[in-house]
C-alpha cells in the first residue's frame, strides 16, 4: 500500500489507499465497527471495498481463536478493487484477534490493542506462552496498547447500562479510535446511532458516549503524533448507496419483476450466505413482492417454478448444498421451459464446508449439474454492486428466453459492500412480454422464431387452457410424447434457444491490449484482485489484458476468436479450474489455472507472482 | 373462491358473459391411459361432474400433480395443469397460489408421492393452511413403478420388493393431516360414487387447504383391498359413514354404533347390554380438539368398520389470504412501492 508515503515529522498525512482490519470476538461487535467505518468512508468521497470474515459458530466460546470474527476494508482515492491483500492498520480486541491476525499485517504496520483484554486466561485461550505485548514478538509493528475495556465503561457509566451492556459498547470505543486515525468525521455514526437506537436512548447515548470517548483519546493521547488521510475519490456525479452483493441481488430481482411488469415470488430455505436475499425480499412488501419461506431448498425451486407457472418472477436463492437438492427441480424448470431466476450464492464446499467462507466452486454444477442435457442460462456477478446489473439480466434473459437462468454470488460478494450510483428506473431495460397469443394461433410449445421461447400463457388467461410437466412434449403441440426422434429435436431445440443468448449479450470486452502475451480471464468475485495484478503488471511493461466474464452460458460469441490474440491464457479460480477446464473443452485452448482454495478471496500478489511467473515479469 | 383481479400476471380476462359449464368442458381431448377397471376413472368422473357447481371459470382451474398413476391426472383435464416432479406438487401449488391467490389450486396425488418422497411437502402445507384442494389417491401400492409396496402399504404385505411380506408399518394419512392442523380432512373411497362426489365438493367449497384421501383400487397390483367395505354385500357392517352432529352408526339399519370406554373404541349393538343411541359417540367434525377426529381414522378393519366421510372442518386464516393482507397493510401503510424509491433507499449519500 501507499503507506511508504508517510513522513514522520509531519503530523498529518496523506495516502492514496488504506487497509485497515477490525478483529474481536464473534460477539464484539466487529462487524458493525467495520462496516460503519466503510459507510463513513464512502459518504466522504473514498471508493471502498471490504471483506467480512466470521465462523460460522454464532457465539464460539469467548476469547477463542475459533471465535474470531474480522472486517477488512480498504478505501482509496482512486477505483480500489479489491479489500487490500495486506492490512496496514489491524485493531485487535482480544490476544486470540491479534493471534489470528498478526499474520497477515503488513511489516511496519500498526496494531490497536485493547490490552485490558490481555490477561493470564484470555492469552492461554489465545494460546500464548507469553504475554504478547511484553515479550517482543511484536517488534516489527507498531503496537498501541488501549485500556479500552475500562475506557469505555468510564465513558458508559453514566447512561444506566448495565455492566454487560455497557461492556459491549467498546466496538465503537475502538471505532472511534479507527475514525481519528484516518480524519474521519464522527457525525454520521452519531446520526446513524440516533436513528437505530431511536426507541433505545439509553443504547444510543452509550455507543455515541464510547465512540467519542475513543476519538477523544486518540487525540489526546496522541497516540500516534500522525494520522492519515485519504483524500475524496474522483467519482462520477450522483446519489451513491453502499449495497452488500446480497442487497443489490434482491434489488436487481425487484426491479426486473417491475420493469417486467410482474409480480416477484421469492421462495426460499435459510442458508448461509444467501439467507440475506430472502431478508432484504421480505421487507419490500409494498413492491408487490412475495417471499415465502419453505419447508426446504427442493420446495423453494419448484415454488418458484409453480410462481412462474402462474405469470410472476419465480425465485429463489441458495448456496452449494441448496443447489444440489434443487437440481430435479431445474430439470423440471427447463423441460416446462418456464422463465426462473436461481440465485447460487456460493460458499466453501463440498457437503457442509466451509459456510461462512467464500469460494467458486459450483460452477460446473451450474453448468452440467443436472440429469439428462439440460442447458440453462448461467450468469455471474463480478462485484457487490454488480449483483444488480446480473439479477436484472437474469430476470431479463429468464423472461425473454422462457429459460431457468442460474445467478453466481459468493460469500465474498455476498458480505462484501461497495459503493453503487443509484440507477434511474428509465436506465433500465422494459422487460414486458410481448401480446398472448390469439387461440387460433396457440399452441403451449410454438417457438418465437428469433428466440426459440415458447409462449407464456398463464392460467387464468381464458381459452388457452393447457397442460405441461416433466414428461418429453410433441414439437409445437406440447402434448405428451415418447417418440425418439421428436426427444432427439426437442432436446436440440432447447440447447439451440440457449446458445442463441449469445446474439443477445455483449461481446467479450478486455481491459488492456488486444493483443499481447498474456490474457487473464476470470469469472465472479475475483474480479478485484485480477484487476489488480493485471493493472500492476501492465505498469512494469508486460502486454497483458484483463477479460471478466459474466455470462458463462453462453459465453459470449467472440470469445474463441478473442482467445487465439494471447500467447498464454491463465485462470485464476477460487475452485480447481472449472472455468479453465469449461475455456479448454470449448476452445481447445490451452488455459492455465491458477486455484485459490483457502476460503479467502485471491490477493493481488498471488495472481501477480503467477503471471510473473509465466511470462517472467520482474516484481515489482 | 376468492377471485381476484389478474392484473401483473400477463393474462387477460375476458368480459363476456358465460355459459354455464358442463361435466364435458372438462374433459380433455387426451386419451386417459389408465389400466381399465382402475379406481382413477371414478375419481375423475366425480371431479368432472362437481367442478360445473362450484362456478369457477374453467382458465381459473389449475390441476397440479407430482409423478405416479394419479399423477397423469391433470392431462385429462380441460383447464391449466402442471405435471411436476415426484413428492413435489403441493410446492408447486404454494407459489402458484402466492402468485395467483385468484386461481382454484387442486393437487393430485398419490400415496407413494404424497407420503413417502413428498411427505415433507404435504405436511407444511397442511399446517400453512394454503387455500388449495388435495386429492391423495391412496391404492396402497406403486402402480406406475410395478407392484412394490408403499407407504400406506398394510405390514406383512407380500410385493415384488417385498417377497417374505414388508417390515414396517403402514403410515396413516388421514392422522398425519390432522396432527399437522389440516382444517379440512376427510376420506373417501372410489367405489362409492354419490359419496365420493359430495365429499369433493365439500373440499371444493371449503376455504382452506383440504384433504381428502381416496381409497381406491389397483386392479393390477393390489386388486380387492378394500373389498370389506366396498363390496356391496359386506360393506354397510364394515363402514361408517361420517355426519357431523349425529351419533356414529353403521351396519344394517343402523343398528351399530361406537362408544368410548376406558379411553378405546367399542363396537356396541343398540339395545344391547343396555345400550341406548344417546350412548354413541356423537361426530363433531368442528371440534378444536382433534382427539376424537384421530381416533376415528385410526378404526381399521378388520376389528373396526372404516370411517368415511368428513373427518375434520375448520376455519382458520389461509396461508394466501395472510400473505395477501401482510402486502395490503403495507401499501395501505407506505404507498404503493416505485422503483425510485426502492432503489434510493439505504444509506445514501450525494458525490457531487
Amino acid at each position: 500500500m501507499n503507506h511508504a508515503e508517510l513522513r514522520p515529522e509531519k503530523e498529518f498525512v496523506q495516502v492514496h489507499c488504506a487497509t485497515v482490519r477490525f478483529a474481536g470476538d464473534s460477539g464484539d461487535g466487529m462487524q458493525l465497527a467495520g462496516s460503519q467505518f466503510a459507510d463513513i468512508a464512502s459518504m466522504v468521497g473514498n471508493v471502498v471495498c471490504t471483506l467480512p470474515d466470521f465462523p460460522s459458530e454464532i457465539r464460539a466460546p469467548a476469547g477463542s481463536l475459533g471465535g474470531v470474527s474480522g472486517f477488512q476494508l480498504s478505501f482509496a482515492d482512486y477505483e480500489v478493487h479489491t479489500p487490500g491483500d495486506l492490512p496496514y492498520v489491524l485493531v485487535a480486541m482480544n490476544p486470540a484477534a491479534l493471534k489470528v491476525n498478526l499474520r497477515d499485517l503488513q511489516p511496519g504496520g500498526i496494531v490497536i490493542v485493547n490490552e485490558d483484554e490481555f490477561n493470564e486466561i484470555n492469552l492461554a485461550k489465545a494460546a500464548y506462552a507469553a504475554n504478547p505485548l511484553a515479550d517482543g514478538t511484536l517488534d516489527a509493528y507498531r503496537i498501541i496498547p488501549v485500556p479500552m475495556t475500562r475506557l469505555n465503561e468510564e465513558a458508559v457509566k453514566d447512561t444506566g447500562l448495565s455492566r454487560k451492556d455497557a461492556a459491549r459498547c467498546k466496538n465503537f470505543f475502538a471505532l472511534g479510535l479507527a475514525l481519528w486515525l484516518y480524519d474521519r468525521p464522527l457525525q454520521p455514526v452519531l446520526e446513524w446511532l440516533m436513528k437505530k437506537f431511536r426507541t433505545k436512548r439509553e443504547v444510543m447515548a452509550a455507543d455515541g458516549a464510547s465512540l467519542r470517548a475513543g476519538y477523544d483519546y486518540a487525540d489526546t493521547a496522541e497516540l500516534l503524533r500522525i494520522h492519515f488521510s485519504v483524500a475524496p475519490a474522483q467519482l462520477p456525479k450522483g446519489l451513491y448507496r453502499r449495497v452488500t452483493g446480497n442487497e443489490a441481488a434482491a434489488l436487481g430481482l425487484v426491479a426486473g419483476a417491475h420493469r417486467a411488469g410482474r409480480t416477484l415470488v421469492y421462495a426460499s430455505y435459510p442458508i448461509t450466505p444467501a439467507s440475506e436475499i430472502l431478508h432484504e425480499l421480505s421487507k419490500y412488501k409494498e413492491y408487490d413482492v412475495r417471499t415465502i419461506q419453505t419447508e426446504d431448498e427442493i420446495a423453494a425451486c419448484v415454488a418458484a417454478l409453480g410462481a412462474s407457472f402462474g405469470g410472476a418472477i419465480g425465485a429463489t436463492g441458495t448456496s452449494g448444498p441448496g443447489l444440489s437438492l434443487k437440481a430435479e427441480g431445474l430439470g423440471l424448470a427447463v423441460m416446462t421451459e418456464l422463465p426462473m431466476v436461481v440465485v447460487d450464492v456460493q460458499r466453501a464446499g463440498p457437503s457442509t464446508g466451509l459456510p461462512t467462507k467464500t469460494e467458486q466452486s459450483d460452477l460446473l454444477m451450474a453448468m452440467h449439474g443436472r440429469h439428462g442435457d439440460c442447458p440453462m442460462a448461467v450468469l455471474a456477478a463480478a462485484t457487490p454492486a454488480d449483483c444488480f446489473r446480473m439479477a436484472f439480466e437474469a430476470v431479463r434473459l429468464a423472461t425473454k428466453y422462457m429459460t431457468p437462468v442460474l445467478l453466481l454470488s459468493d460469500s465474498f460478494l455476498a458480505n462484501g459492500t461497495e459503493p453503487w450510483r443509484v440507477l434511474s428506473p428509465d436506465d433500465l431495460p422494459d422487460l414486458r412480454s410481448g401480446a398472448i397469443p390469439s387461440k387460433a394461433d396457440f399452441a403451449p410449445y410454438r417457438r418465437d422464431p428469433q428466440t426459440l421461447a415458447r409462449p407464456w400463457v398463464a392460467p387464468g388467461t381464458p381459452d388457452l387452457e393447457h397442460r405441461i410437466g416433466g414428461l418429453e412434449k410433441e414439437d409445437v403441440s406440447g402434448a405428451v410424447s415418447y417418440d425418439g426422434p421428436n426427444h432427439q429435436r426437442m432436446v436440440f431445440l432447447r440447447a439451440e434457444k440457449i446458445a442463441r443468448i449469445a446474439q443477445d449479450i455483449p461481446l467479450a470486452e478486455v481491459s488492456g491490449p488486444a493483443e499481447g502475451e498474456l490474457l487473464v480471464i476470470g469469472w465472479g468475485s475475483s474480479y478485484g484482485a485480477i484487476a489488480a495484478a493485471v493493472e500492476e503488471a501492465r505498469d512494469t511493461g508486460l502486454r497483458i489484458a484483463h477479460l471478466h466474464l459474466r455470462h458463462l452460458n453462453p459465453f459470449p460469441s467472440n470469445l474463441g476468436s478473442l482467445l487465439t490474440k494471447y500467447q498464454r491464457v491463465l485462470v485464476p479460480e477460487n475452485n480447481m479450474g472449472h472455468l479453465c477446464s469449461l475455456l479448454r473443452d470449448r476452445y481447445l485452448v490451452d488455459a492455465v489455472k491458477l486455484s485459490g482454495l483457502e476460503g479467502r478471496p485471491f490477493r493481488v500478489r498471488e495472481i501477480r507472482e503467477k503471471i510473473n511467473q509465466m511470462v517472467g515479469g520482474a516484481p515489482r | 373462491m376468492n377471485i381476484q383481479s389478474s392484473e401483473g400476471c400477463g393474462c387477460s380476462v375476458s368480459e363476456e358473459p358465460r355459459r354455464p359449464l358442463t361435466r364435458k368442458d372438462f374433459q380433455s381431448p387426451q386419451e386417459v391411459k389408465w389400466c381399465p377397471g382402475c379406481g382413477g376413472y371414478g375419481i375423475l368422473s366425480q371431479v368432472q361432474n362437481v367442478l360445473p357447481k362450484l362456478g369457477i371459470p374453467r382458465e381459473n382451474l389449475v390441476f397440479v400433480s407430482g409423478i405416479g398413476c394419479s399423477s397423469r391426472f391433470p392431462y385429462y383435464m380441460n383447464t391449466y395443469g402442471i405435471h411436476s416432479i415426484h413428492g413435489r406438487a403441493p410446492a408447486v401449488a404454494l407459489g402458484l397460489k402466492c402468485a395467483r391467490p385468484d386461481l382454484s389450486v387442486w393437487v393430485v396425488t398419490g400415496d407413494g408421492d404424497s407420503f413417502s418422497i413428498g411427505t415433507n411437502h404435504m405436511v407444511h402445507c397442511l399446517r400453512r393452511n394454503l387455500d388449495i384442494n388435495i386429492l391423495l389417491f391412496n391404492n396402497q401400492i406403486y402402480g406406475l413403478t410395478k407392484g412394490q409396496y408403499s407407504p400406506t402399504s398394510e405390514f406383512g404385505k407380500k410385493t415384488k420388493s417385498s417377497p417374505l411380506g414388508t417390515i414396517e408399518q403402514p403410515i396413516h394419512p388421514v392422522q398425519i393431516a390432522l396432527a399437522a392442523e389440516a382444517t379440512f380432512v376427510a376420506r373417501a373411497v372410489f367405489s362409492d360414487q354419490a359419496h365420493l362426489g359430495q365429499v369433493i365438493e365439500a373440499a371444493a367449497r371449503h376455504k382452506g387447504t383440504s384433504f381428502v384421501e381416496i381409497l381406491q383400487n389397483c386392479l393390477v397390483f393390489n386388486d380387492g383391498a378394500f373389498d370389506s367395505f366396498t363390496d356391496r354385500a359386506v360393506r354397510d357392517e364394515n363402514r361408517i359413514l361420517l355426519e357431523h352432529g349425529k351419533p356414529i352408526r353403521f351396519g344394517a339399519g343402523g343398528r351399530r354404533g361406537v362408544m368410548i370406554r376406558d379411553m378405546q373404541p367399542r363396537l356396541v349393538t343398540i339395545g344391547e347390554d343396555g345400550v341406548r343411541e344417546e350412548d354413541l359417540l356423537v361426530h363433531d367434525a368442528h371440534s378444536s380438539s382433534r382427539a376424537l377426529e384421530s381416533l376415528l381414522a385410526s378404526l381399521e378393519p378388520p376389528e373396526f368398520p372404516v370411517a368415511l366421510g368428513i373427518f375434520r372442518q375448520v376455519e382458520r386464516p389461509t396461508y394466501d389470504d395472510l400473505l395477501m393482507a401482510q402486502i395490503d397493510a403495507a401499501v395501505a401503510k407506505n404507498g404503493r412501492g416505485q422503483l425510485p424509491r426502492l432503489l434510493s433507499g439505504g444509506t445514501t449519500w450525494w458525490v457531487d
